[in-house]
């Protein structure tokens, strides 16, 4: 407050940190309801958050050899999200790509290793920003029904995210949550892997189907997009009736259509 | 070179494809996803220092390799000193080349074999066959291939694509000197069957050969680590000993082996301790009731000098236990042989093509989602990804990746790079897809995606972007 | 030949880490590390009291298909021979080294067994030997080379005894490798050195698990903790 008692204008915005989203490409093209669940998500616990003009994170490119597009994608996000307070993805693969091989793309440059540092410093996937950052521990959504969660590999490996969904899937009022095995076993998606050997893929996925089936759950849920893309679009291929979403849209109450229908 | 007949790397999808379809392989190999994986998780945690064992046994390797040198010349002094002979191989003719003149020396017809994949990588027993020597090897999964005239598809299990059933046909077709009616149902009684047909062999054999998990430079010493009994009964019968190592297995003192020890069986067999860990130093001593006369160490570079001097350096912390290749969910979909050579799995990925060369072995690093499951158990902590990656920038900046995926990642990364141009190409896209997608909710087809399509269903997109439709929303607040 | 392979694979291996072999700080670093021979991280398991160690180790061979009891004293080590043997309807035959701790066991005591001594042939059906130490932590035995306990004795025959001081049961090998270097120094160990962890076994068929692959079925160890021992 200033001297004469009143609100200083701006002091409360001043108070809520600006958040950036990087939406992910998967989600900016396919499934925007992700990025809105995001939105609210992030909102609720207390943020502000602002959608910078973006494309990718540059995995693509990285996972394929090309340093060099890869560093000149990574150095346009790093700009682009430098105002922020910190950066969230709905995505353990895009947000592990950012924060944990960004470093290593610029160690030794002068120039943006430190800029590097700073970025991967403040970025964060959507449930670890959530729960470890902002500490929300319950969200108000209501989800009927069971559900199976699967562990995504860079989230998990590279991120450490496992207990955070489930802790906040569990004050999901009517949500049953039924663990299924290997949950932390790879679905096959693995970018340009699925694609580049698609037989390979098609195995695993088939593996993960199995096991989602088997849990009796009628939604699968994870924090990746690719994953569930992947995942869903076997399990349709296969006739079985489990529907996909991402967490972040039965956390935030969000009602869409689930991935593949109408 | 003898080894090219094996290097089929240009056709691992095609091995893929039919590894996928064998019925009989995929039994076998659903055996290793529900059996060793959940042994070894046990067993490690009976060991709370099991991750502290991990940390200081990285430090020993990257210890030992940053002074490779001085070891070797400490392990060389000791085992001379000992009565043994050290011979230094720098490709794998040399190696070969040695063991066929010690083999000569010692007028051999017989040599027995403890497995060692130093001879596998060599290819040692195609070579003494076609100079008149007989090889015969001693661990059952590798006497197992060896009747088959297969490589092992695993480094530590070398006969595990192989079914009870096939093991028994194999015995009846090759062991044509018993009784063709005999019963052959139980597990117990092929192992006894092979039992009494090798422990004559081990007695009659000239020449045994062994690999060595570990050299220790302190005193001069072999280690060899088995569960059977074989690579002792290889190493102490016949009247010369010749151990197969490679540049990077030695270890500097008997603590810094204890520490290895302790997470090889626990990561390689679920196993607190393997059932015989052998310090071998030297030939028999005057006195001695058995052993060798003669002991030969070949020690092999065959490409480890340019891993030590390179981006690969950390491959050579590898102590060969096999943890890796039994987590990845792509060798447990296709198996060992598919990866076309004498290691398969995430860290055949990395090593092969640094022996014989990315170029004929380009898939292996690349048939990976990069999950990470092998740099999470590995017991001393190799960034397989990683390393799977840097062969990848080797094969972009060789133009070895195929046409249509540098093209199509070209395009993505042009893209990528100008945001302003990238939104509004994806919008089209959107576009397009988002007014099919009106009529389906999701493809069963879609041009230029067939590798996805032909397994799994689409999902259709909307008609607009998340950045056009954020854009929309805060322009209308 | 041979000399020149040694000097190209020298010469790459230090091209490769960018020295010349002469510093003198790498030297000093390796000698320290062979002098010093760093313990590294010793598990808690094996670390107890002695009574203790000796229990945790025959738990721990008993685990490893192996099987073990404890001899209150060395005379006692004949008659749980023979009592092992006629468990398992063997013959009363067994083949051991020089070892003059058993030379020194009361064999005349148990007139049915017949004591052979020498290296193994393949032809002899259960082997005793004297081990130099044990390990609680793992249930292993430490077993050196020589006329005192010839190694074809660890392998060859079906049944494998161990005779064992319970004073020499150690918490973890790292103590063994102390009492190793006292007793033969580092210039000299013997021909070979076997750490033995149970009975031999495969899992190479189909992944079942069986015991007896070459080297013995049967593992017996015999804890001889006598007072004064």
């Amino acid at each position: 407050m200033n001297k004469d008692g009143m609100e200083t204008p701006g002091a409360l915005a001043q108070e809520r940190p600006r958040v950036g989203l990087f939406v992910t490409c998967l989600v900016d093209l396919i499934r925007p309801a992700v990025g809105f669940a995001a939105v609210k998500l992030i909102e609720d616990a207390g943020c502000a958050v602002e959608v910078p003009r973006q494309s990718c994170c540059g995995q693509p490119a990285y996972n394929s050899g090309d340093r060099a597009s890869t560093r000149a994608i990574a150095s346009q996000v790093i700009a682009a999200f430098e105002p922020y307070d910190y950066v969230v993805a709905p995505s353990g693969s895009c947000a592990g790509m950012l924060k944990t091989h960004y470093p290593e793309l610029f160690a030794g440059d002068a120039a943006w290793e430190a800029r590097a540092a700073a970025f991967c410093a403040k970025t964060h996937e959507l449930i670890s920003f959530l729960v470890d950052v902002r500490s929300v521990s319950k969200v108000a959504a209501r989800f009927e029904g069971s559900a199976t969660y699967h562990d995504s590999c860079s989230g998990l490996r590279e991120l450490g995210i496992r207990a955070q969904p489930r802790r906040l899937l569990a004050t999901v009022e009517g949500l049953a949550l039924k663990e299924m095995h290997d949950s932390d076993v790879c679905c096959g998606f693995g970018g340009t892997f699925c694609v580049k050997y698609p037989d390979i893929s098609n195995a695993i996925v088939a593996k993960k189907a199995e096991h989602i089936a088997a849990t009796g759950a009628e939604t699968l849920l994870a924090g990746d997009l690719g994953c569930l893309m992947n995942m869903a679009g076997k399990l349709q291929r296969l006739g079985r009736r489990v529907k996909a979403r991402h967490v972040a849209e039965v956390l935030a109450g969000i009602d869409a259509p689930a991935i593949g229908e109408r | 070179m003898a080894f090219a007949a094996h290097l089929t790397a240009p056709a691992f999808k095609a091995n893929a494809k039919e590894a996928l379809t064998d019925a009989q392989l995929q039994s076998a190999l659903h055996g290793i996803e529900t059996g060793i994986v959940d042994r070894r998780r046990a067993t490690v945690a009976k060991l709370p220092e099991f991750d502290a064992l991990r940390d200081c046994a990285r430090a020993i390797k990257n210890h030992t390799l940053a002074h490779l040198d001085l070891y070797l010349e400490q392990f060389e002094a000791k085992c001379r000193a000992a009565g043994g002979h050290v011979h230094y191989a720098v490709t794998a003719e040399e190696a070969r080349a040695q063991v066929l003149e010690i083999c000569r020396s010692a007028n051999a017809r017989l040599v027995t074999k403890g497995k060692s994949m130093i001879g596998e990588e060599i290819a040692i027993n195609d070579f003494l066959e076609q100079n008149g020597i007989t090889p015969v090897e001693t661990d059952l999964g590798e006497y197992l291939v060896q009747i088959r005239h297969e490589l092992p598809s695993h480094i530590i299990m070398p006969a595990v694509h192989l079914t009870k059933e096939q093991i028994e046909a194999d015995f009846r077709r090759v062991h044509t000197h018993l009784a063709p009616e005999r019963n052959l149902a139980e597990h117990q009684t092929l192992l006894t069957e092979a039992r009494v047909i090798l422990r004559d062999r081990f007695l009659s054999a000239d020449v045994g050969i062994t690999g060595a998990n570990f050299l220790i430079a302190e005193t001069g010493t072999s280690i060899i680590v088995t569960n059977e009994g074989n690579g002792d009964l290889t190493q102490t019968l016949p009247r010369v000993h010749i151990v197969l190592a490679s540049i990077e297995k030695v270890v500097p003192t008997l603590e810094d082996v204890s520490q290895l020890l302790r997470v090889l069986a626990r990561s390689a067999t679920a196993q607190e301790m393997s059932v015989y860990t052998t310090f071998s130093t030297g030939p028999r001593r005057a006195g001695d009731p058995d052993g060798p006369n003669e002991y030969h160490v070949i020690i092999l570079d065959n490409g480890r000098t340019a891993m030590l001097g390179g981006q690969f350096r950390e491959m050579l912390r590898c102590i060969r236990c096999g943890a890796c290749m039994n987590h990845c969910p792509v060798y447990a979909a296709v198996g060992g042989h598919t990866y076309g050579w004498v290691y398969p799995g995430p860290m055949g990925a990395v090593l092969t093509p640094s022996i014989v060369g990315i170029e004929n072995a380009r898939d292996l690093p690349n048939a990976s989602t990069f999950c990470g499951r092998c740099e999470e158990v590995c017991p001393v902590r190799i960034p397989l990804p990683n390393l799977m990656r840097h062969w990848r920038e080797r094969e972009f900046e060789r133009h070895l990746s195929p046409a249509t995926v540098r093209s199509g990642l070209a395009i993505w990364a042009y893209l990528a790079k100008r945001p302003q141009l990238y939104a509004v190409a994806m919008s089209l896209f959107v576009l397009g897809l988002g007014l099919i997608g009106k009529l389906f909710p999701r493809f069963r087809w879609l041009p230029l995606a067939t590798g996805w399509t032909r397994y799994r269903d689409f999902p259709a997109s909307q008609l607009q972007t998340f950045q056009a439709q954020w854009k929309r929303r805060v322009r209308t607040q | 030949m041979t000399t020149s392979a040694r000097e190209t694979v020298f010469a790459s291996i230090r091209r490769a880490l960018g020295v010349t072999g002469a510093e003198a700080t790498r030297r000093a670093a390796v000698a320290e590390r062979l002098r010093e021979h760093p313990r590294g991280v010793i598990p808690a398991r094996g670390q107890l009291p002695a009574a203790e160690r000796v229990k945790l180790f025959v738990r721990m061979v008993e685990a490893a298909n192996g099987s073990a009891e404890i001899l209150k004293s060395s005379d006692e080590v004949p008659a749980a021979i023979a009592a092992l043997l006629r468990r398992h309807n063997l013959p009363m035959q067994v083949r051991r080294g020089d070892d003059p701790r058993l030379a020194a066991l009361p064999w005349d005591k148990e007139r049915q067994l017949e004591v052979t001594t020498g290296a193994s042939d393949g032809r002899q059906l259960v082997s005793v030997s004297h081990a130099f130490g044990g390990v609680a932590e793992t249930g292993t035995l430490v077993m050196t080379s020589g006329t005192d306990n010839p190694t074809t004795l660890n392998f060859l025959p079906d049944t494998h005894v161990v005779v064992l001081r319970a004073k020499d049961v150690a918490g973890d090998y790292e103590t063994v490798w102390a009492r190793v270097r006292d007793a033969f120094g580092t210039d000299a160990l013997p021909r070979s050195i076997n750490l033995i962890t149970g009975p031999s076994r495969s899992a190479d068929i189909a992944q079942i698990l069986i015991l007896g692959a070459h080297g013995p079925r049967r593992l017996h160890v015999l804890v001889v903790d006598e007072a004064d021992g």
